[in-house]
């Protein structure tokens, strides 16, 4: 069986439209028709997961801001009395919060598949770099959103994150007191913070479109990585793929409904539902959990840390400012994996010593961010700087060493052949 | 380290070195972990018990009140506890409300209605640190969402009082020993005492029993949508994994063409 595409017939009103504005065409051709490998797993349900939650997110967002109050006088009361006086308040926003948190899960989810299975390679470059665009400013969306209900955390974890810009020489203070409107972190800039948090899922659903059309281009990557060589290694999207995403979308469903429900603040502060007080910090500022490792990345940059001396001091940047762009740099080189990435083997599949160095990689990750949530002591800090290390030696000197050292399994010569006959 | 700031740019300083500077061990000294209790809301089914919930609220008006609002609440929230109109109304009237201005255009005092939120027992922080010694007593509504471990964190802490200061403990004159407390030196007397308060239904009120009330009154206050919450998510947690049967079913039926 393979997929077709045969062109639709449209009667009537839809007919009309469709000669006029040719969207029935285009869904069509995109979402029903649209061939893709038939061999992907379900790992290849992310995508749809993550566009969910988008949708999810505007929707819960949306009706929240008819509500919430974005003054520093008003906002944590109004939020409180989403929660306890508007109708099923509380359900929205306990869906909109832990929405963030379901957003990153499926998007790292996203990510490794991408990083597993090669799908950044030619000719899907800029897809991926699309898809890193996004993971930023879901970043910049997710920072904003923490702000707004005016809790300790909210104003402390703002004060920290935004004093990093002014690290950067030369304009690093007129940045914050920008970022600010004022000389701290005050009604101003939760003004502006709910503006921009508004703003921004709007941006990340323009670029989730250039994604998707980028996506639409070569098709789908798929487990083995090699490209689709006739009907008979691709199905419809729909119904093939659609059915399967379904029971992705149920099991997305069951953990976000599990924590909606039963541990609505589970992977919150505690410290956010104090209201916001500019005389008393925090003992422990920590951000949500999905900035962890960069959080992790940041602090691993200390006066005395040789990677700082040996790398940054001597050309006269300080540690902050060392930290701030290893932050932004341990995005960077994801961005630039297409290039660093030196194999013509697309899945870690076929690839022995790749297949460890991604497992590794996971590892380290996750390590980042449980010592990224630990307060500034030993052996957390140790632990911290080898893990920053490993971080970048797997982007700028694994990823392009394996690709020239690793001798890579026998490619199947199509899908097809590797669905009869696997390779594992 | 980082306590509290009284400048700006203190403020600012101390966030910084949070985040850019390793900084020593917390010299504050941690308090340990709050013993696991079991509580009667705890888990996927758990309920408030009511008749938990309205000593609770007894022991709040009786002892906390004078010093902590729930200024989150409603007085008409209390239907929740089981109480009549009659009695909540009869509730709120105990209290003042400053309302206006009248048509004269002065401001006036009456007596506090259900749809009044809880009134505070002090005008502002600046009376309630003054007629505490300096320290503010915090508001109670989210005390067990605002606290790690809330509950277990709030009976502990109740309960974890100390007659004394361990030996080489240094407390000023208005600070008392407690084991739960960070930092150990906190500001509030003991608050509950062997029959510090008479049960209405009778249950004999040690300090524990008090505690444990109180802790399932502000949980309560902290969360009145759980039990709602808690129902609401059987029922979606049953249609999901329906859902999932029927997605299964169907995925299988479609691919089977496939092959």
């Amino acid at each position: 069986m393979s997929s077709t595409s045969p062109d639709p017939e449209f009667t009537g009103v839809v007919r009309w439209i469709d000669r006029r504005l040719p969207i029935f065409t285009m869904m069509h051709k995109e979402y029903k028709a649209f061939p893709v490998p038939k061999n992907l797993n379900y790992f290849w349900s992310f995508g749809a997961l993550a566009s969910i939650t988008l949708i999810v997110m505007i929707a819960t967002g949306i009706i929240l801001a008819m509500q919430y109050q974005p003054n520093t006088a008003l906002a944590f009361d109004s939020v409180e009395r989403i929660m306890r006086d508007v109708n099923y308040g509380w359900l929205i926003r306990y869906i909109h919060m832990n929405g963030a948190s379901m957003f990153f899960i499926v998007v790292y989810i996203h990510i490794f598949r991408g990083l597993y299975y090669g799908s950044y390679k030619e000719p899907r470059e800029l897809l991926w770099i699309l898809g890193v665009i996004i993971l930023v400013l879901m970043m910049g969306a997710a920072f904003m959103g923490y702000v707004l209900p005016w809790g300790q955390m909210s104003l402390w974890g703002a004060t920290v994150i935004t004093n990093l810009f002014s690290a950067f020489p030369l304009v690093g203070e007129d940045l914050v007191t920008l970022l600010w409107g004022g000389f701290s972190v005050d009604n101003p800039t939760l003004n502006r913070f709910f503006a921009l948090h508004y703003l921004l899922p709007f941006v990340i659903l323009g670029v989730v479109v250039l994604h998707v059309a980028a996506l639409h281009i070569p098709g789908s990557n798929n487990p083995t990585g090699i490209e689709p060589k006739g009907p008979q290694d691709t199905v419809n999207f729909h119904p093939f793929m659609t059915s399967k995403d379904m029971i992705g979308i149920g099991f997305y469903l069951l953990l976000f409904a599990a924590l909606v429900f039963f541990a609505p603040n589970f992977l919150g502060h505690p410290d956010n539902y104090i209201p916001a007080n500019p005389q008393v910090t925090p003992p422990h500022i920590v951000p949500e959990w999905y900035f962890l490792p960069y959080y992790a990345i940041l602090r691993s940059f200390t006066d005395d840390w040789w990677v700082f001396l040996v790398v940054f001091s001597w050309w006269g940047v300080d540690a902050k400012l060392a930290g701030v762009l290893a932050m932004f740099g341990s995005l960077v080189v994801l961005a630039l994996v297409p290039w660093l990435d030196t194999s013509r083997v697309k899945s870690a599949r076929y690839r022995p010593i790749y297949k460890w160095a991604v497992a590794l990689f996971v590892i380290n990750f996750l390590i980042l961010g449980w010592v990224g949530g630990k307060e500034a002591e030993e052996p957390y800090v140790t632990i911290a700087q080898l893990s920053t290390i490993y971080y970048f030696l797997h982007f700028l000197v694994f990823m392009p060493v394996i690709g020239w050292i690793e001798r890579p399994k026998p490619l199947p010569s199509s899908i097809s052949q590797s669905v009869l006959s696997p390779a594992e | 380290m980082l306590t509290s700031v009284k400048t700006l740019s203190t403020a600012l300083g101390l966030a910084l070195a949070a985040t850019l500077a390793w900084a020593g061990p917390a010299s504050a000294a941690k308090a340990p972990p709050p013993p696991s209790q079991n509580w009667s809301f705890e888990g996927v089914f758990g309920k408030f018990d009511r008749a938990a919930k309205q000593r609770g609220f007894q022991v709040y008006t009786e002892v906390c009140a004078s010093c902590h609002g729930l200024r989150l609440m409603s007085y008409r929230n209390l239907s929740a506890l089981g109480y009549t109109d009659d009695e909540i109304k009869a509730y709120a009237a105990q209290f003042e409300v400053q309302d206006g201005p009248d048509e004269f255009g002065e401001m006036f005092f009456r007596p506090a209605e259900p749809k009044d939120r809880f009134v505070e027992p002090f005008a502002n922080a600046r009376e309630a640190a003054a007629a505490n010694g300096g320290a503010v007593p915090p508001d109670l509504t989210l005390m067990t969402k605002a606290r790690k471990n809330g509950a277990d964190y709030l009976y502990a802490l109740l309960t974890g009082y100390r007659d004394e200061a361990p030996e080489g403990f240094e407390l000023s004159d208005t600070q008392y020993y407690n084991d739960f407390y960070p930092g150990h030196a906190i500001a509030m007397a003991p608050p509950l005492w062997p029959d510090g308060v008479e049960y209405a239904d009778g249950t004999p009120a040690t300090v524990e029993q008090q505690a444990r009330d109180l802790t399932t009154f502000l949980s309560w206050t902290a969360e009145p949508e759980m039990e709602e919450r808690k129902s609401m998510g059987h029922a979606v947690i049953l249609f999901i994994l329906f859902f999932i049967v029927v997605a299964y079913f169907n995925k299988r039926r479609l691919w089977a063409q496939l092959h």
